[in-house]
Formats: C-alpha cells, sequence, structure tokens
C-alpha cells in the first residue's frame, strides 16, 4: 500500500537502483544492518465494544476509557467514529493504531467523495477494506494491535460486523470485541432477537455494559451508545449507568464466622 | 571427613526432587501426560431458604471429551455440598478427605457440620500445598448459623458471596448472575437463574457441555437433582430404537464351545477346596 511506503525503511539500503537503472520496483534488495522489529504489546488501550441490530439499525456501545496498562489513564476516549453517511467503527485495543486506521479511512472516503459519482461507500464496503489493511499489516508482522467494530445501514440493508487484527471478519446479529465476547455474547445469544425496538435494544446493550463495568477491570462506568439507522450516525453523549452495591450478603460477609474472610 | 549436614526425616507435602527432570524431558521432546481437567461451569447461590449449587457435566482430557456425563457435585455432609473445577483427581480426593474428615468430626463433637469447618479444612490444605493441588471450589450449604457460599481457589484463598461461578464457563455464567440475581428469590426462581448460568456455560465455553446438575440445599435437607436438564439429547436416533435380531449378519459357520469343562472324579478323592 502506497501509505506505508515512506519512512519505513531505516538501517536499509536499496541497491536495486544502482544496479538495474531508474526503475527501483523491478529489483530492490533490503538488507538492514540490525533486524527489524514492531511493536509487539499494546500501550494505551481501550477495552470490549458491543453492538446488536435492531428493527430500524443497528446500535453500538463503548466506554470511554483508555487503560495505560493496569491504570485507566484517560476517561474521555471516543472509541466509536462515524465513517462517511452510512457507517461506525468501534475499536478495542491499541489506540494510536485505531487513530491511524481513522487517517486511513479518511483518506479512503474523500479518494472516493472526489470521484464525485453520488457513490458512496457502505458498511461491506468498508468493512471488506478494513479486513485488507488489517492483513496486509499482520502479513507484514506487524499488526495494527486492534479488534474492529463496523456497524451501519445503507439501502435498507442492515449490517454488523468485526475485523480482528490478524485480519479475520465476520458479520452477525449480534457482535463483541475483548472482554464482551465471554461476559455479553452469552447474554446476547439468549435474548437478543430480530425486532428489538430503538429502547428494547439499548436496554440489552446498557445491561451487558454493566456486567462489563462489575466484571472486566479496564472498564469505567462512562459509556457511549451510537444509533446507525438510515437518516445516519448519531453518537451519544456519555453518560452512566446505575450501579448497585448495597447486597446484604457484601455488608457483613462473615456473618456466624467472625475474624474469618 | 564426617558429614556437616544431617538428613532430616522428610516432612509433608510435595517432593519437588523430579521437577527438574521432568522440565528436561519435556525439553527433549517427551509428551506430558494430559490431566484429566473437569472444563466446567459451576455455580452457586443463596436463595431466601438456603443455597443452590449447580454444575455442567463435562470432563475433558485436553481436546477430547472423556467423560459427557460425569458428576461435579460432591458430598460433603448430610447438609453441605461442593461443586469442583480444575483437575478432576484433585476435587475429588480433596473433598472425600474432607468429607471423612467432618465425619470424624462430626462423630467427636455430636453436632452437624458447618460449612465453615469444611471451608477451613480445604483451604489450610490448599494452602500448604501452595497451589499444586489444582482444585477450584465452589462450597455450599446450610447449618445452624443459616445458609453459606464460598469460593475456594487453588491456592487456598477464599470468597464469601450471595453468588458465586468458577471454571473455564465462570464468565458466561457470571454474565448471567450479574444480569438476573436478585436477593431472596424463591425457589424456583433460583432455579431458574441457576440454569440459566450453567447454560450459559454448557453454550459459550468449549470446556463446558452437556446436563444441568443442581443440588438444593435448605435447613430440611438437602436435594441432588442429577441432570435436572438435559439440553444436548442425541440429534439423530431411529425413533423405533435399535434391534439387531439374528439374521442381520450373514453367518458362516457356528461352533459352541463349553467355557468349563465338567471333569467327573472317577476314583480318588475330590480335591478339597482351600
Amino acid at each position: 500500500m502506497r501509505w506505508e511506503e515512506e519512512g519505513m525503511k531505516q538501517n536499509a539500503f536499496i541497491m536495486g537502483n544502482k544496479l538495474m537503472g531508474s526503475n527501483p520496483h523491478a529489483f530492490s534488495l533490503i538488507m538492514p544492518s540490525i533486524p527489524i522489529t514492531h511493536t509487539q504489546t499494546p500501550y494505551v488501550t481501550g477495552t470490549s465494544v458491543l453492538g446488536i441490530k435492531y428493527k430500524d439499525g443497528v446500535l453500538i456501545a463503548a466506554d470511554t476509557a483508555g487503560s495505560y496498562g493496569s491504570t485507566t489513564r484517560y476517561k474521555s476516549v471516543e472509541r466509536l467514529r462515524p465513517i462517511g453517511q452510512n457507517t461506525l467503527v468501534g475499536a478495542t485495543g491499541e489506540m494510536s493504531d485505531f487513530q491511524t486506521i481513522l487517517q486511513i479511512l479518511d483518506r479512503l472516503i474523500i479518494t472516493n467523495a472526489m470521484f464525485d459519482d453520488d457513490n458512496t461507500l457502505g458498511p461491506p464496503d468498508i468493512h471488506s477494506y478494513l479486513n485488507r489493511v488489517m492483513y496486509n499489516q499482520r502479513n507484514k508482522l506487524d499488526p495494527f494491535w486492534n479488534t474492529l467494530m463496523l456497524g451501519g445501514v445503507k439501502n435498507g440493508v442492515k449490517y454488523l460486523g468485526n475485523v480482528t487484527m490478524l485480519g479475520l471478519h465476520y458479520v452477525d446479529d449480534h457482535v463483541a470485541t475483548g472482554f464482551g465476547i465471554h461476559l455479553a455474547q452469552p447474554i446476547f445469544r439468549n435474548e437478543w432477537n430480530e425486532d428489538m425496538t430503538l429502547e428494547q435494544g439499548t436496554k440489552l446493550l446498557e445491561k451487558c455494559m454493566l456486567v462489563l463495568f462489575y466484571r472486566d477491570r479496564s472498564a469505567i462506568n462512562k459509556m457511549q451508545i451510537a444509533n446507525i439507522t438510515e437518516d445516519g450516525v448519531k453518537i451519544s453523549e456519555p453518560y452512566a449507568l446505575q450501579t448497585k452495591w448495597d447486597y446484604e450478603a457484601f455488608s457483613n460477609p462473615t456473618v456466624g464466622n467472625e475474624g474469618s474472610w | 571427613m564426617t558429614k556437616t549436614t544431617i538428613d532430616l526425616p522428610p516432612k509433608g507435602g510435595f517432593s519437588f526432587d523430579l521437577c527438574r527432570r521432568n522440565a528436561f524431558l519435556e525439553s527433549q521432546g517427551t509428551k506430558m501426560p494430559k490431566f484429566r481437567k473437569t472444563g466446567t461451569t459451576i455455580v452457586g447461590l443463596i436463595f431466601k431458604d438456603g443455597v443452590i449449587l449447580g454444575a455442567d457435566t463435562r470432563a475433558t482430557e485436553g481436546e477430547i471429551v472423556c467423560d459427557k456425563n460425569c458428576e461435579k457435585i460432591h458430598y460433603l455432609a448430610p447438609n453441605i455440598s461442593c461443586c469442583g473445577a480444575g483437575t478432576a483427581a484433585d476435587t475429588e480426593n480433596v473433598t472425600d478427605m474432607v468429607s471423612s474428615q467432618l465425619e470424624l468430626h462430626r462423630y467427636a463433637t455430636g453436632r452437624d457440620s458447618r460449612v465453615v469447618t469444611a471451608l477451613t479444612m480445604l483451604k489450610s490444605h490448599l494452602f500448604g500445598y501452595q497451589g499444586a493441588v489444582s482444585a477450584a471450589l465452589v462450597l455450599g450449604g446450610v447449618d445452624v448459623t443459616g445458609p453459606h457460599l464460598h469460593a475456594v481457589y487453588p491456592h487456598g484463598s477464599t470468597d464469601t458471596l450471595p453468588f458465586a461461578t468458577m471454571g473455564s464457563g465462570s464468565l458466561a455464567a457470571m454474565a448471567m448472575f450479574e444480569s438476573r440475581f436478585k436477593e431472596g428469590m424463591t425457589r424456583e426462581e433460583g432455579i431458574e437463574v441457576v440454569c440459566a448460568a450453567i447454560c450459559a456455560g454448557i453454550f459459550n465455553d468449549l470446556g463446558s457441555g452437556s446436563n444441568v446438575d443442581l443440588c438444593v440445599i435448605t435447613k430440611g435437607g438437602k436435594e441432588y437433582l442429577r441432570n435436572y436438564q438435559q439440553p444436548n439429547p442425541r440429534s439423530y436416533t431411529h425413533s423405533k430404537g435399535y434391534h439387531f435380531t439374528s439374521g442381520h449378519t450373514a453367518i458362516l459357520s457356528s461352533k459352541i464351545r463349553a467355557l468349563r469343562n465338567q471333569v467327573r472324579v472317577v476314583e480318588g478323592d475330590a480335591m478339597e477346596e482351600e
């Protein structure tokens, strides 16, 4: 891809130019003086993103936390972003890679707009494009450390899918990333149905986000929900959920066994 | 040259002498035998009148299901039960051992066992083995002080909770509990929530599967509901059953031989049975 050709060739020299003349792509031998290594671990990470289809469109929810290892460093990270008119992308994982991906998608949308032919890119197109981007990066052993969720509605067709950092992609009626796979998918599989209204869908997502807040250490109680319909993408302001900590059993757990824990 | 060290008699606990040799063998390519783990989803919750324990019934050996209908809810005392996750040998032996100790304790004290007694016995044993005994347990029961529910971890720490889940399916089960649990549920509501949690483990976790076992413990007694739900029946069965009458397979020749030769003693004494 063109966008990665700049600036990647430190510690390397291209012999092809001298040997074969002015066409550097015909033959180039890249010989690094030390092995080129890429980042192996993520630093600032976002936790799960949840998505479901409902009657009129797609709902996607994520919290606004950016963790730096075991500390919650940033509490207002927007992990849900609109792409074009009909799509929303949500990201789990390394936030700097997500920002790069947003720049790449920006370029894609602008290049497409320059054709000026009233053809906009819909969710399946962006899904496919993101899959190519992620898979190609992974093939260079330098993955974008993200799992991306993509949802949208175009021409009455609802679309929801995931792309992982290895380039695995799939679509489904309800998807989750990160911890959401273990904590929210079981609830989706039990309680999702095709004709949910906006209210029912929101309640289902909030129920799952609450479970995630209770049981995922990198989650915070500040989330956004995005509603994508034929009319466009609407991302809510961040808000908090009602939590319950006042179980009677928590108040005195060692009753009958004082001194224990 | 006299020895300056004294050989002390071996104390209890594991002797880790062979660990280095095992590590060497493994690095040379020897395949270590796989443990029979229970994969598992085990849960417990406290309802109005007592405790409900639940478990799935799949036991795995690596990637293979070695027992489709094993029992993971173990008996500890007439009023106490324990679900076990982790290595099957460890959970079964540790619960058997504590069950025997509790029975002896009942004879010595003349009283019904308390859940905290079982808890203390389990946790001191597991702590002594520093996590080598891979048993993660959900211990529940009702004694004179009321209903109790504890989660016991392999290293010996314990949690006292109104609802607990353990095992590989614990996240799926906990998602169900966190969204549906209420304090003071009735028996029917409690059973429903426990079944939902175990089924979430069965259908969403690969290490759990097959059927749902329940154990409802109240002041009045213990009710062990083996295979309370069987949500995974065989998909394809012949409606009339399978009967293989003779004639299904061609018989080429037949020879009938008595298994035991009848020996008749003609003269002399028959041998005496010793």
